[in-house]
Parts: structure tokens; C-alpha cells; sequence
């Protein structure tokens, strides 16, 4: 309460008179002007909900009178059909229960159609012996109330509908994205007659499309043509160069199956597309070619690299080393690129494995300049010559995995080798 | 699947007696019978449940699919008797729980022999020549109705209603949880029961049963019970002297009493 009689301050001096009569004045509301006037709805009614008595402030709201109400209407006949039912299935039964109830939202009904948003509250009083006797009730206007929760009912509805349209438009697009990436990568690799191969694809993230790309295929009756690369960017631009960068070097090999040549054509299709447009983009790539020699079980390997890292051969002896490839250019920068060819021959027991930089640079400690590095990576392969292209594969797999957060580009591994077995 | 767990289930009174099971309406739980209990436990076996979806049931094993029919609720009763090997129990329901009753009573007639049906109504809707008491508009703002009265439901009092101890910090109850459900069980479940048509089910009902109605229900008026009663074949209809749609809240000695005889005048 704003005027607690008590704390009035004492009357002094010449302000004596006029709060006095201030003071005078608020005395002068009786129990029953303060009852039937006050700032919200009262009622009271028998168990039955008959309206035994009423204020005007309600009687004013509904726009009724009072003897219309008073021993003729019960409680319920003030409410809207949804707020009856809401009445006998809620309200009464824990009232009857709890013997109070506060701050139901209901809604009453005007003589002229309108309605009121209304907050209820009601306590039963009990008689002498505990028996109940009839319901006070109070009813507050709680139309601004109701205005401003409606308001944040459609609000969290809104934003409830907005998440699950996002997630599904996310789900969408991640299976988009899944059978876009599923094309950019080979389905399952040919057999190549005396060769083992194996590969291994890293997706950084399943909603972004990887920049890395391989595969293999035949060119003629003996030989077979592979590479690896990857294309500068992420996300769609990115998987349009993967896509274009495919099907050209696809094509070249069918045309002229020597590295340089395919790398020299595939230079010559993306510097046109892109760079002459102002908007150059670029690969790494190593382009090569098996022959397999039926008699003695060695391959023959012939391949180029236009500024991709250098291939690794893993010996059956256990030993390993890079097969270095100077000089050669980034794919697709400069309008004349020179690509450095290389070759080697793998026995029984070798094993040719072509990485992305995803490998190198993946990250080993805490700090971000401490990567994996070339230096890492011939240890573990001298570690692993010997072993199939399928183990050291793996053997890759579980050092990639062994990285977690430290990876955090695309990956793309694939070796050939022949078998050991094969010559015993 | 614990029945016993989902429904909240509660088994009181004398272990020797014919059992009763009590069950609750739309709005409420099981809390609703507390007047109604004490009559019943010098005699009978008493069984008392909450719906899925209502007082301190399992909450996720709700199904919007599942409890879109009376159906669904109606099976739930027949797996309820069947985990407590129930036989020839006397099923109470109030206002939708009647129809519920009529239901399992026609799915495991072995399970249920007899029927009190306590402000019942079959359909709630007017229909051609068919007096429910309202219209579909009605219902629509019942469902406003709920949409804007939590009732003591909020999510942190979740672990409370569930009954979880390990959370002692949410044990101070809101003034309004006794019936305390989540709004959009609450939804799926005033649905149901405000929108289902149950009168062609009535005609098959082929154990004792009673009817209580209230000289004054808003929601089930005096022609519903009336339908019931004709409908059912052999039912005793009583009018009870109570106002409201929960004479066991309201009038809780008329409606024992009338239980009680009915419960006697069995076998």
C-alpha cells in the first residue's frame, strides 16, 4: 500500500491544515466505496457459483446490472464458451482442491458481444466447522497483459518455425552438398592388372565441399592414368574447378596420355576459363600413368606435377624417399606453364603414395606453426615401406585421426604398389 | 514396458476386495479422486493412474499419434489391467475417461465387469438431432484457453512433476501444479477428447453400468445423460443433487454413496 497511515509523517506547521484535509479526504472512502470501486473485479458466489454479490467495477466492465446478475447468473455465465469448459476442467476442480486458486487468464464477456481479457484469482471461505461457504473472487483487467503475451506467444512460434525450417533447409543442403562431393570423387577405383590401390578421402567439413580430388582410370589395353590435386577455395567455386579440372585431365589422358602433355592441356583449359575472365584460379596437381609388365610384375610409373607436393616411394627394403619434380608450375596461373616430368619403376613390395597438403600441414601442437611437415611424414613412411598400399593407407588414416583439431583442411590420400606376394 | 512407471499407477485398499479403478478427465490427474478414495478402501481394491501426458506420468512415452484416439488411451487401460492381472474390475471414469472405459471394456472384456461413468458425454459437439452442448468454434477457444494458461506448468518445474529427488532445489511447488501438464500433451489430449464421436460405441457396452450426471454440467448437460443412459443398454442413470462437471470434487458424499450401492448391488 502507497499511504500506510503509520508512516504518514507528522502534521507540522503551516502544511498542517492542508494535509489534514488531504489525509480527511482519503478516510473518507468507506469499506464499501473502496469494495465496490476498486481498480479490479470482485465477486463472491455460493459453491454452486451462483453470484451472490458483485462490485460495480465488474458489473461497469460487463456492462450489466446488477439485478440482472445478482441470484440470477453464476460464475460461468460471465466467461466464453472455451473459458466454461477451461472453468470445469481446470479451474474448479483445483479450486475445490487447493481451496484457492491465482492467475488463471480467462476471458469475460461484455452485454455487447465484447470481451475482456481477465486474470482470476479465487479462495474459498470456509465456516466454522471447515465446511466451504462460498468463493471470493477477484477479477483484473489483464488486457495490455494479454496483448504483450500473445505477442510473445507468436514471437516464440515465429522463431520455433524459423530454427526448424533452418534445420531442414540444413539438412537439405548437406545432402545436396553430400551427392556433389560423392561425384567429385571416384565411386570405387579400377582394377589395375598387378597393382594394389587403395585411397582415402578427409572432409574437413560436412558442409562445406572439399578442394581435394583423385582418381584413376583406364587409357588403353595396358595402361592406366591417375591423379591427385587440389584446387585453390572451398564450397561450390571450388567444386567447379574440381569438376572442370576432372573431366579435363579425363579428357587430355585420353588424347595424349604423357603427363606433361595432360598437365600442359589442363593449364592451357583453366588460365582460358578463369584468368582471362579476371578471376584466375589454380590447382596443384600430379598427373601420371602405370604400365604394368605382365612378365616381370614391375610398373612402370611416368608422372608430373604442376606445384603439387613431391610423391612418395616406400621400397620393399624399407626404405623411402620423395620422387622430387622441380620446377613445375601451379596449374592454371600463367598462360605458359612448364611441368617438370619424372618416373620410376616399382617392384614387388613398393608403394607409390600421392597426398595433399592437408597431410603436411596438419597441425601438432598448441601452437599453429608447429605442422606435421615433410620431415614427419618420410619418417613415417620409411617407418611403413614395405607394407601394402591398403596398410600404409590406414596407417595414414590413424595418424590423420590421431591429429583431431590439428587437421583442419580436406585430405586426400591414394597409393598403388605392387604386391609383395605376388613375386614369391 | 513398465505400465506401472508410464501411468503413475497407485494400488490402495483392501488387497481382497473387488478392484475399482478410478480414472481421471481431461484437465486433472488422479489427485481428483481424493474424495472419492477414502470410501473405497475399507472394501475395495483401489487403482488409480494418471494418463500419459498428466500428472506425474512418463512423459516421454507420449505419442502424438498414439494419443490422437481414444484409442490410444483405451489401450493403455487394457496393458494397465494386464500388467496387474486384473479380472471383472470395476472401471470409474470421469467425463472422457467413461468413453475411455467403453473402449477397453470391448478390447478385454475378461479385465473389465462393470462401468461407472461419472459426468460422461460421448461427443461434445452438436450434431444433427444431437444436443453435445457446443460448437467446433467452442473448442477452438477451450484450445486458446489452454494455450494461454500453463497452470503451474513451467520447464524447470519438469523434474518436480516427474518426481525427480535429485534436483531438491525445484521443491517449492507453484500454487497450481497439482495438475500440472505439459501444454502440449494438455493439446493433443483436449483434442481427443473434445473431438471424438463415441456415441455408436455406447450401444455395445455389455457390462452393469451406471451413470452419474449433475442437475447442472455445463459441459455434459442433462440430454447427454440422458443419450448415455438410453444408449447403454440396462445402465442405471442417477441424477445427482451437484452443480459443476466433478460431483466427486463438488458433492463427494452423493456421489460415494451412489458408487458404493452400484458397487454392491454387483454379482
Amino acid at each position: 500500500m502507497m499511504c500506510r497511515t503509520d508512516q504518514q509523517p507528522e502534521p507540522h506547521g503551516a502544511g498542517e491544515e492542508t494535509s489534514g484535509a488531504a489525509f480527511a479526504a482519503l478516510l473518507e472512502d468507506s469499506a464499501e466505496e473502496l469494495y465496490e470501486s476498486a481498480p479490479c473485479g470482485y465477486l463472491s458466489t455460493l459453491m454452486d457459483g451462483t453470484i451472490a454479490k458483485i462490485n460495480t467495477t465488474l458489473l461497469d466492465w460487463l456492462g450489466l446490472e446488477r439485478e440482472a446478475v445478482v441470484g440470477r447468473m453464476r460464475f460461468t455465465d460471465l466467461l466464453t464458451v472455451g473459458g466454461k469448459l477451461y472453468h470445469e476442467t481446470h479451474f474448479a476442480p483445483l479450486l475445490r482442491m487447493q481451496g484457492e486458486i491465482s492467475g488463471i487468464a480467462l476471458e469475460i464477456k461484455q452485454a455487447d458481444g465484447g470481451r475482456i481479457p481477465v486474470l482470476v484469482s479465487s479462495v474459498v471461505k470456509r465456516g466454522g466447522t471447515g465446511e466451504p461457504l462460498l468463493i471470493r473472487t477477484t477479477v483484473f483487467d489483464a488486457r495490455d497483459r494479454r496483448a504483450y503475451e500473445e505477442e510473445l506467444l507468436r514471437g516464440r512460434k515465429v522463431a520455433e518455425d524459423a530454427r526448424k525450417q533452418a534445420e531442414a533447409d540444413r539438412a537439405r543442403l548437406q545432402d545436396a552438398l553430400a551427392v556433389l562431393q560423392h561425384s567429385l570423387l571416384p565411386d570405387s577405383l579400377p582394377q589395375v592388372p598387378g597393382v594394389e590401390t587403395a585411397a582415402y578421402y578427409h572432409t574437413a567439413s560436412p558442409d562445406r565441399l572439399g578442394g581435394d580430388f583423385y582418381d584413376v582410370f583406364p587409357i588403353d589395353g595396358k595402361r592406366f592414368a591417375f591423379f591427385l590435386g587440389d584446387v585453390c577455395g572451398k564450397g561450390p567455386q571450388a567444386a567447379a574447378l574440381t569438376s572442370l579440372t576432372r573431366y579435363t585431365l579425363r579428357a587430355a589422358a585420353l588424347h595424349d596420355p604423357d603427363p606433361v602433355a595432360a598437365l600442359t592441356t589442363l593449364n592451357t583449359v583453366l588460365h582460358e576459363r578463369y584468368a582471362d575472365g579476371g578471376d584466375p584460379r589454380y590447382c596443384t596437381a600430379v598427373f601420371g600413368t602405370l604400365e604394368p609388365d605382365p612378365v616381370t610384375g614391375q610398373v612402370t610409373v611416368r608422372l608430373a606435377s604442376g606445384g603439387h607436393p613431391p610423391v612418395l616411394v616406400l621400397r620393399a627394403d624399407g626404405t623411402a624417399d620423395f620422387l622430387r619434380t622441380p620446377g613445375g608450375l601451379l596449374v592454371g596461373v600463367l598462360p605458359e606453364a612448364l611441368f617438370t616430368p619424372a618416373g620410376t619403376a616399382l617392384a614387388p613390395g613398393d608403394t607409390l603414395l600421392l597426398y595433399t597438403d592437408g597431410l603436411t600441414e596438419a597441425r601438432t601442437g598448441k601452437d599453429r606453426t608447429s605442422l606435421y611437415g615433410d620431415d614427419g611424414l618420410l619418417a613415417f613412411a620409411t617407418r611403413h615401406a614395405g607394407e601394402s598400399p591398403r596398410a600404409v593407407v590406414q596407417a595414414l588414416t590413424g595418424l590423420l585421426d590421431s591429429f583431431g583439431d590439428g587437421l583442419d583442411d580436406d585430405t586426400a590420400l591414394l597409393a598403388f604398389g605392387v604386391p609383395a606376394d605376388l613375386a614369391t | 514396458m513398465d505400465v506401472v512407471r508410464r501411468n503413475n499407477v497407485t494400488v490402495t485398499g483392501n488387497p481382497q476386495g473387488r478392484t475399482v479403478v478410478l480414472a481421471h478427465g481431461f484437465g486433472c490427474d488422479q489427485n481428483m479422486w481424493r474424495l472419492t478414495v477414502p470410501a473405497l478402501v475399507r472394501d475395495y481394491r483401489v487403482v488409480l493412474f494418471d494418463y500419459v501426458g498428466a500428472g506425474r506420468s512418463d512423459s516421454t512415452a507420449f505419442s502424438e499419434h498414439r494419443y490422437s484416439s481414444l484409442d490410444g488411451y483405451a489401450e493403455d487401460v487394457v496393458e494397465l489391467c494386464e500388467a496387474l492381472d486384473l479380472r471383472d474390475a470395476v472401471f470409474v471414469g470421469h467425463s472422457v475417461s467413461a468413453m475411455i472405459g467403453v473402449l477397453a471394456a470391448g478390447m478385454a472384456p475378461e479385465r473389465i465387469g462393470a462401468l461407472v461413468m461419472v459426468a460422461p458425454s460421448p461427443r461434445y459437439i452438436d450434431d444433427d438431432g444431437y444436443r453435445g452442448g457446443f460448437s467446433a468454434e467452442d473448442i477452438d477457444e477451450l484450445l486458446a484457453s489452454l494455450e494461454s494458461n500453463y497452470l503451474g506448468w513451467s520447464a524447470a518445474m519438469a523434474p518436480v512433476i516427474m518426481g525427480n529427488a535429485e534436483r531438491p532445489e525445484l521443491g517449492e511447488e507453484l500454487k497450481n501444479s497439482f495438475c500440472a501438464t505439459d501444454p502440449d500433451m494438455a493439446r493433443v489430449f483436449a483434442r481427443t477428447t473434445f473431438l471424438s464421436d463415441s456415441r455408436d460405441d455406447l450401444k455395445n457396452v455389455r457390462v452393469p453400468t451406471l451413470v452419474l450426471e449433475c442437475t447442472q454440467d455445463v459441459i455434459a448437460p442433462r440430454e447427454v445423460g440422458v443419450f448415455v443412459h438410453q444408449t447403454v443398454p440396462g445402465s442405471t442413470l442417477i441424477t445427482l443433487d451437484a452443480t459443476g462437471h466433478c460431483p466427486h470434487l463438488s458433492s463427494p458424499e452423493a456421489t460415494n454413496e451412489a458408487i458404493l450401492q452400484f458397487l454392491a448391488g454387483l454379482r
